[in-house]
């Protein structure tokens, strides 16, 4: 890690990477594992999430649990030069969950736009893929939408003690 | 795909309301399950129990890795199906892997495995690609994001 967090925030880390403790006053539950008081705990996650360390607190659904059985990434092979514009336009889409420019790996991978699209149905993301190649019209030389078939694993960050 | 677990109406406010800005306070369940109408028992044996049947995967801080000087990085493989159980297994055992999907794609790309690699430190990254290239006799082809445009996975329940 860098500067930017030090060792207690390191051993916060750690200790959170797999979940709050499931307790009336976590914080504090947290500051006696550390050795330190519950108010820097808090002074300590308040400061991460403003600096952007954390993202957000809070419940990390299964997607396919609460009903998003169809995932579909969409790759798309656009001009490097119109990419940060199509990318902004195509990522505001209110159905499009993360997009990122990527590189591509030729002669296998033509792809360099990335836009995840969740449904409840293979049709309804189909339909949405359809509205993300209407928005990019010319610009769109070539894509694919990789559905997901199975979660292999899903445990998020793991770093080591 | 497996069918989606049961979940009532509270399970759903719960999952909705609680995918982000969970308090930082004393009694920060208390105080959600204020909001939700509920008391701080129930908050917590209902999250409890969505945790147990995976509903939810976590509950906790959601870490990006980078801006701790570490790396993210999603990375592919075209794997045999004849091979497929055991390079999972491989792939998997690695803590380096944070998750892992099976795709199939709707054109002839025979990209099927997709996980992402966190690593506490960049370097981190080519080590993992390279032990996991080791592990299986299969290559590991990163797609290191160059620029991220969106990212917000919060999700409305739909069942």
């Amino acid at each position: 890690m860098n500067k930017a967090t030090d060792d207690i925030d390191r051993r916060l880390v750690l200790a959170t990477q797999s979940g709050l403790p499931l307790v009336p006053r976590p914080y504090d539950e947290l500051g006696a594992q550390l050795g330190i008081p519950a108010a820097e705990v808090m002074a300590r996650l308040a400061s991460m999430l403003a600096s952007g360390v954390i993202r957000r607190i809070g419940a990390v659904p299964n997607h396919y649990a609460i009903g998003y059985t169809a995932n579909g990434m969409s790759v798309w092979d656009v001009p490097d030069e119109r990419i940060d514009e199509l990318g902004a336009r195509v990522g505001a889409l209110d159905f499009v969950t993360h997009c990122y420019h990527r590189p591509r790996k030729l002669p296998e991978w033509p792809y360099s736009l990335f836009a995840m699209v969740h449904g409840t149905s293979r049709e309804e993301v189909l339909a949405k893929v359809a509205q993300i190649a209407e928005l990019l019209g010319s610009d769109c030389r070539a894509h694919d939408v990789l559905f997901s078939t199975q979660i292999l694993k899903k445990t998020g960050l793991r770093i080591g003690a | 795909m497996r069918e989606a677990a049961s979940i009532d109406a509270l399970d759903r406010a719960i999952i909705d309301r609680l995918q982000g800005d969970f308090p930082i306070s004393e009694c920060p369940y208390a105080e959600a399950a204020a909001a939700l109408g509920i008391d701080e028992g129930e908050l917590i044996a209902r999250l409890q129990r969505l945790l147990d049947t995976r509903v939810l995967t976590r509950f906790g801080p959601m870490f990006q890795v980078e801006r701790m000087g570490g790396s993210f990085v999603l990375a592919a493989m075209r794997v045999p199906d004849a091979e497929w159980e055991h390079v999972v297994e491989a792939v998997n055992a690695f803590p380096e892997v944070a998750h892992n999907y099976r795709r199939e794609s709707s054109q002839n790309c025979d990209f099927n495995m997709w996980f992402v690699l966190a690593t506490e430190k960049p370097d981190g990254i080519e080590q993992a690609v390279q032990k996991i290239e080791a592990a299986t006799g299969l290559s590991v082809f990163p797609f290191p994001k160059l620029k991220e445009y969106f990212v917000e996975m919060k999700l409305e329940v739909r069942t």
